[in-house]
């Protein structure tokens, strides 16, 4: 009875998956006490910090936390738990920037609208897609009208944006202007005429050489050097042109890696059908390059995500931004760690999220060619 | 007749394109023809000068993190080489700090080990999705909540970690350190021939030497030797806590190990996924067959797959090198004296010459970026395969 029982004990999956993963050999024992002590130690001190021991919106007195000096761990020696009250505190900033209260619902409904924006593109097996890809393309309109104002909406100036909005606002609005720019660069990079190919690398080499800071100052410096007298830009508008031109030399790379990965007898084979250049770019090439190139693209656009945090170093208040800003209150100063750690889980949960559907995307494409 | 002229002209592809390129051409010209006469009249209605006169003028601002001599009386041309040691400076190291890191990380995600691997995955995942920029300074505020000079971490009675940098001896090489220099890259020009030799003699007579370790020994021990030849020719000044500072030794300063952490651990990551995949994507039967023919487990690693898996690792390795290169101008968020801090920052407000002092700083970083990938693809073509294939 009793071998019996160790016998279905060693035949257990739980059992054996846990011996071959982890203790495996005694350098692979050793290995796995190293890793529980250290995830112990890790885990232990980051929850007491950011849960147990913290402060949401009262102390452990139970005031309401109104500045940090009412924080537990600036009242008692011994305390060092976070004092999340901040974020509470400025969480209107942190999402808005300095947009006037009574018309945040208007930025509110901008956000909500996003999703419905982008799913038309994101998924293709979703019933409805063709409306969903209409609006798509009506969203910017509306966007702009709630954000910026217009006839019935008062005007908020972009210099009251900030937080998040402004972050999001760079992200996607630099995505949706690149992407046309990027198929002509990546188009024009193949071209078979020499004086359109050579602009095209120059442009894309140059700006890809380049660090975006220097595009970000260049642009907040030098544009209004450029622009006629009167015509002035302003701050938000000349970041996304940087950011714009930064991530169409990006993206371009990756579709010029799409574009190359079809095979040449497509190509001959329109050719031979009597379709012009257009139509054969339009109806044969594109669709396939661009589904090969959607995870590069994809990672592309990652990267300008967490790049948008670069605004802050010419004076927009983008989310980090808005988080140094509020350090620099006399009120909140100090808690840096909860303003980073916050700060760094809403980036991480948008990038994070992209790169979860690229690789969705990968192992969808995968089946579908297999 | 003229229609049919046009028509021939738009039809024929050879002359559509060269009408097409003359258009593009045309417009281009325009184009910056408008820019700078717009930008030449912006200048003077502002009353800009221009010109690279500013270049000998005093830049009358310090510079804290310097490699040359650098004052205030000192030129805009001196803080632009200061600025671009600093860049290059945090580049090299940034770049071998995450090489190290990255292929640990890249070597720990394929461990047999499952808490090992995800733990390595988490870190992965943490460091790549928070933007570097936000990564720096956090580094950089735990950095400056270090204890005060007075109650400084001591770590290996030698080095001081406060809230003001790391305080480490300063090696003050004597009259004979030329010498011991000398005789280490004499050691290494000899171990080079000593290698290509024992490889002939190896092919010709089937016989394996210990080149590795007969090498080693040669680079290690000859210098070693005119070392104490020439009587220890390096002292180390100890940094002593006077009042309320440290005198003598040398400090680092936080903004730099704040920039080279933050620098590194965010491309660690990225370096770490592209070992990872290289080394995947060495087939296994590749070391299927290497231990049929009963080699070793660390010669597999050594002979089979590392350099199989190189191939595979070099060309985004180089991109992430150059990724790093550019990332390092985001020291002026933290008061790094970089390139865009010191010359593209402080001296284009003092002279207002925002044009040329943009185009030099994006020239400078376009020379590095082309050096790095020529040197890397160089290293590349030495990696890849040779012979017919």
């Amino acid at each position: 009875m009793s071998l019996n029982s160790l016998e279905s004990f060693t035949h257990n999956k739980y059992y054996n998956w846990v011996i071959k993963n982890l203790f495996s050999s005694w350098v692979n024992s050793l290995f796995t006490v190293i890793a529980i002590i250290f995830l112990y130690k890790i885990g232990s001190f980051f929850l007491n910090w950011a849960f147990f021991e913290a402060d949401f919106r009262n102390n452990f007195q139970g005031e309401l936390i109104t500045d940090r000096t009412f924080c537990s761990k600036n009242i008692k020696p011994g305390e060092f738990g976070a004092c999340w009250a901040i974020i509470y505190a400025r969480w209107d900033q942190f999402m808005y920037g300095f947009y006037p209260v009574e018309e945040i619902w208007r930025v509110n409904l901008t956000f909500a609208l996003l999703p419905l924006a982008l799913i038309g593109i994101l998924f293709d097996k979703i019933p409805l897609r063709k409306y969903f890809i209409y609006f798509t393309f009506i969203y910017p309109f509306i966007a702009y009208f709630m954000l910026y104002g217009g006839p019935g909406l008062n005007a908020v100036g972009t210099n009251k944006w900030g937080g998040l909005l402004v972050t999001l606002f760079l992200g996607v609005t630099g995505i949706g202007l690149a992407f046309p720019l990027s198929i002509l660069l990546a188009l024009g990079r193949r071209s078979k005429m020499p004086i359109i190919k050579s602009l095209c690398v120059v442009f894309i080499e140059f700006i890809r050489g380049v660090p975006l800071i220097t595009l970000l100052f260049t642009a907040n410096v030098m544009l209004p050097l450029f622009l006629p007298e009167g015509v002035n830009p302003d701050n938000l508008l000349r970041a996304l042109v940087a950011v714009t031109l930064f991530q169409a030399a990006y993206m371009a790379e990756a579709i010029r890696g799409g574009l190359q990965a079809i095979p040449k007898g497509h190509i001959e084979a329109a050719e031979a059908l009597g379709l012009t250049y257009w139509q054969t770019t339009r109806k044969i090439i594109l669709p396939q390059a661009l589904k090969i190139a959607i995870p590069p693209i994809v990672n592309t656009c990652i990267g300008l995500f967490k790049d948008t945090s670069l605004v802050l170093i010419i004076g927009l208040f983008d989310l980090l931004g808005i988080g140094r800003a509020a350090l620099a209150d006399m009120t909140w100063t100090k808690l840096y760690y909860e303003v980073y750690v916050f700060i760094s889980l809403v980036f991480f949960i948008f990038c994070f999220g992209m790169s979860r559907y690229s690789l969705y995307l990968e192992k969808k494409l995968k089946t579908d060619n297999s | 007749m003229s229609a049919n002229f046009i028509r021939r002209i738009l039809f024929d592809e050879k002359s559509r394109s060269i009408l097409i390129q003359a258009l593009v051409i045309g417009i281009f010209a325009v184009f910056i023809y408008l820019l700078v006469q717009q930008t030449a009249a912006n200048l003077e209605r502002r009353g800009i000068s221009s010109g690279f006169d500013f270049l000998g003028m005093g830049a009358g601002y310090d510079i804290s993190i310097r490699l040359i001599p650098f004052t205030s009386e000192d030129t805009h041309l001196r803080a632009y080489f200061v600025g671009l040691l600093n860049t290059l400076m945090i580049a090299i190291c940034g770049c071998f700090l995450a090489t190290i890191l990255g292929f640990l990380v890249g070597v720990i995600r394929l461990s047999s080990n499952w808490l090992f691997r995800n733990i390595a995955y988490v870190y992965v995942e943490f460091t790549r999705n928070v933007p570097v920029l936000l990564q720096i300074v956090l580094y950089y505020s735990i950095l400056l909540h270090l204890p005060k000079i007075k109650q400084a971490i001591v770590l290996f009675d030698t080095f001081y970690l406060t809230n003001r940098g790391l305080f480490s001896p300063l090696p003050i090489f004597k009259d004979g350190f030329v010498i011991v220099l000398g005789s280490f890259f004499v050691a290494i020009v000899v171990s080079f021939f000593v290698k290509r030799y024992l490889k002939k003699k190896q092919e010709n007579f089937g016989k394996q030497y210990p080149i590795f370790l007969i090498n080693s020994a040669i680079i290690i021990f000859t210098p070693l030797s005119f070392y104490y030849l020439m009587g220890m020719p390096i002292e180390f000044e100890q940094p002593v806590l006077k009042g309320f500072n440290f005198k003598g030794g040398m400090v680092i300063r936080p903004e730099f190990i704040g920039m080279l952490l933050g620098l590194s651990i965010y491309t660690a990551a990225f370096i770490s996924e592209t070992v990872r995949s290289g080394i995947v994507s060495v087939s296994k039967g590749q070391r299927e067959a290497s231990q049929a023919l009963g080699l070793k487990s660390n010669f597999i690693m050594k002979l089979i797959i590392i350099p199989q898996a190189l191939r595979v690792i070099i060309p985004p390795l180089t991109s992430q090198y150059l990724n790093l290169t550019k990332n390092s101008s985001l020291g002026i968020a933290i008061g790094y004296a970089d390139l865009v801090h010191g010359f593209g920052g402080i001296s284009l407000n003092q002279t207002g010459r925002a044009i040329e002092i943009m185009l030099m700083v994006m020239l400078t970083y376009l020379t590095i970026s082309l050096i790095i990938s020529l040197f890397m693809n160089l290293y590349n073509k030495s990696v890849q395969f040779k012979g017919n294939a």
